[in-house]
């Protein structure tokens, strides 16, 4: 990413700056377009509608992740028990499918999620523990209960629900993911209730100063219970999603997705000390790094080249973010 | 533990006075060994045969977490974090059992001192990255999680290579006594060698100091980025031993990062280590990953379903914090 603040041009090296601070979402899109370019360059003529499409349809799962981190990250936290939650959720709905049905499976997902979410928001809320370490000590949990309940339910057949495969996994007219029916109204919801919401602002404000937000009359630890709730409720629908998306219902099937959660959101320009960021920024974080490992995949790069990109892409944004924002 | 305080080392005179201080400054890790002497006298109630084969059986499975363990609370002492510590750990094993296999014994010799070698430049490339870019340590480990992870998968594909029969036989089996395992020696050994003399030293007090207030110490005087780099370098050679135990322990070479990074984490924590930075020390979470690992075998030995140990191992994460944090609002309310 050529984050040129010594060049002049049409306009100076601070408005440069101030671009990329205020507007990450327009050298963002050019990053993305980039590696699209490339893309279109290394393999002629692949990329069109259709592979728009497949590449649309990987993201989404990634993209609602990265919006669990966004939110956290916002108020100066994270999330690190997505993963689990996730994939507890996937998998809670595929194991009562054959029993109680697909209402009820998700009914349950859910309200384990929100019990995963509570149990992480008082940590943090009114414990004061840190958010890494409480989502961590929690995705511990969901994880060796979701174990524990897939021992207790071998006998039972599991599989993904119809539905849910359609929605994660097939394209209305073969083109456009279904799962978009799904993401566009939540993403739609972030970004208004981040911009327009009290709740939206509260978040900025913790994030920012907390003293100053409890000085104000925030009262912070119902902010964030509410935050971590809502953080889990995301990661389950992305389970939904990415479960219906493989046609694989695994307790460890989103672990491998927490990382590159918390990359898309440092890369869509959300600091990690809070207070700054938004959504917008996040998505075309969570495409970046979808298209960069498809073309990776592409050019025949091993999983492991593929790994020390994503790591080094990590590095030079968050570097280039820190640069012009003098954030430290 | 809080020596970086020195809120009760005024105290002198009696040996009584004395005796009590230092009770009060290791409170932490006297009370987590009391849980672990519990524990043990817990696990040999349950199952009568627990003798020196499973303590043998206990050392070399905690090894490798437990210099993961002193690793992490290197840098976290400092202030920082290191989410690459299971990476590194992966690297450092594969290219030690790739660069051993078929080779002679004193060959290993070479590849250890190496391994050694290069995992305080991996570490010192993580702090070094992180005092360039001024980017937030938790984001550059994660990032660096990723580039050595690849690099491992770029040395062995699959777990293979070998390791030199002096470096198995330095772990593995009893040490003269047949009560005290080799591990448990190698483990000590190594804290001795490089914790020890460390925190006595100027660089070990200046690494508390850019824990417990950066500005302080940047005004007192003390390098931080410099610091930093000491930290985070013997942060990777600390993961550089994990990885050879585990080349060591198992023969081989795994490029895929265990659950070290997270458990040392866990451990850490459980050991008193603030993640604010500037408390603590190595033996509290040596001792946490020993409580750790002892309740995931107690809970095999009751025959529980073992994944109920992780979601104990969770919970007691999340107590022991929450307590922590419960302490610490009500010292600073006073």
């Amino acid at each position: 990413m050529s984050v040129s603040t010594q060049t002049g041009g049409w306009r100076t090296a601070a408005g440069w700056r101030r671009l990329l601070r205020d507007q990450p979402i327009v050298p963002l899109t050019a990053l993305l377009i980039l590696v699209v370019v490339i893309y279109s360059l290394v393999r002629p003529g692949v990329v069109n509608a259709d592979w728009a499409g497949v590449i649309l349809r990987a993201a989404v799962p990634l993209a609602i992740l990265a919006g669990c981190q966004t939110l956290t990250m916002l108020t100066g936290g994270i999330d690190l028990s997505v993963g689990a939650v996730a994939s507890m959720a996937g998998f809670m709905v595929a194991s009562l499918l054959s029993g109680p049905g697909l209402g009820v499976g998700l009914a349950v997902a859910l309200a384990a999620a929100t019990l995963a979410g509570l149990l992480t928001g008082i940590g943090v809320g009114i414990f004061r523990v840190h958010p890494l370490i409480m989502s961590l000590g929690v995705s511990f949990v969901v994880l060796g209960l979701a174990n524990a309940w897939q021992i207790l339910t071998v006998q039972s057949s599991t599989g993904v629900p119809p539905e849910l495969r359609m929605i994660g996994a097939e394209r209305f007219g073969g083109l456009i993911p279904y799962s978009l029916l799904v993401f566009v109204p939540l993403a739609a919801l972030i970004v208004l209730s981040l911009r327009r919401t009290g709740y939206g602002r509260m978040l900025y404000a913790i994030g920012d100063n907390p003293v100053a937000a409890r000085l104000s009359g925030a009262r912070g630890w119902q902010v964030l219970i509410v935050l971590y709730v809502v953080s889990a409720l995301m990661a389950s629908v992305a389970g939904f999603l990415l479960s219906g998306l493989t046609n694989v219902a695994s307790v460890t099937l989103a672990d491998s997705l927490v990382l590159p959660s918390v990359a898309a959101t440092v890369i869509g320009g959300t600091s990690i000390f809070g207070g700054r960021g938004g959504y917008s920024g996040t998505i075309v974080g969570a495409l970046i790094l979808t298209v960069t490992s498809a073309l990776l995949t592409a050019l025949g790069y091993p999983e492991a080249v593929r790994q020390i990109m994503f790591g080094a892409i990590i590095v030079v944004v968050a570097a280039a973010y820190s640069r012009v924002t003098g954030e430290t | 533990m809080s020596a970086a305080t020195g809120t009760v080392d005024g105290v002198r005179g009696r040996p009584v006075d004395e005796l009590v201080a230092w009770t009060r400054r290791n409170g932490w890790n006297l009370s987590l060994l009391a849980i672990l002497v519990v524990l043990l006298v817990f696990t040999k109630m349950i199952n009568s045969n627990y003798g020196v084969s499973s303590i043998q059986g206990l050392a070399i499975s905690v090894l490798p977490l437990a210099l993961a363990a002193g690793a992490q609370a290197i840098c976290v002492i400092g202030g920082g974090i290191d989410l690459s510590i299971g990476s590194m750990m992966a690297l450092t094993s594969v290219v030690a059992a790739s660069q051993m296999k078929g080779q002679g014994e004193e060959f290993g010799v070479a590849v250890v001192l190496g391994v050694l070698l290069l995992g305080l430049v991996l570490g010192a490339i993580n702090g070094g990255v992180i005092v360039v870019t001024r980017v937030p340590d938790i984001v550059v480990t994660l990032a660096m999680a990723f580039v050595w992870g690849g690099a491992a998968l770029l040395v062995l594909k699959t777990p293979a290579g070998g390791s030199a029969q002096w470096l198995k036989d330095l772990v593995l089996g009893p040490a003269g006594v047949e009560w005290i395992p080799k591990a448990t020696v190698v483990l000590l050994v190594v804290v001795a060698v490089v914790w020890m003399p460390l925190r006595r030293s100027k660089v070990g007090l200046s690494i508390y100091a850019i824990g417990s207030n950066q500005l302080a110490a940047f005004r007192s005087g003390v390098s931080v980025g410099r610091t930093k780099v000491i930290a985070y370098a013997l942060t990777g050679l600390f993961s550089a031993s994990a990885g050879l135990s585990l080349t060591a322990s198992t023969g081989i070479g795994n490029p895929v990062p265990g659950p070290y990074t997270l458990m040392s984490v866990a451990a850490v924590v459980l050991g008193g280590v603030s993640l604010a930075g500037g408390r603590g020390g190595v033996f509290g979470p040596i001792i946490g990953v020993l409580i750790l690992v002892l309740i995931q075998n107690d809970m095999a030995f009751l025959s529980l379903d073992p994944n109920l140990a992780l979601v104990s191992q969770g919970l007691i994460l999340i107590g022991v914090v929450m307590f922590g944090s419960l302490i610490q609002w009500r010292r600073s309310r006073r």
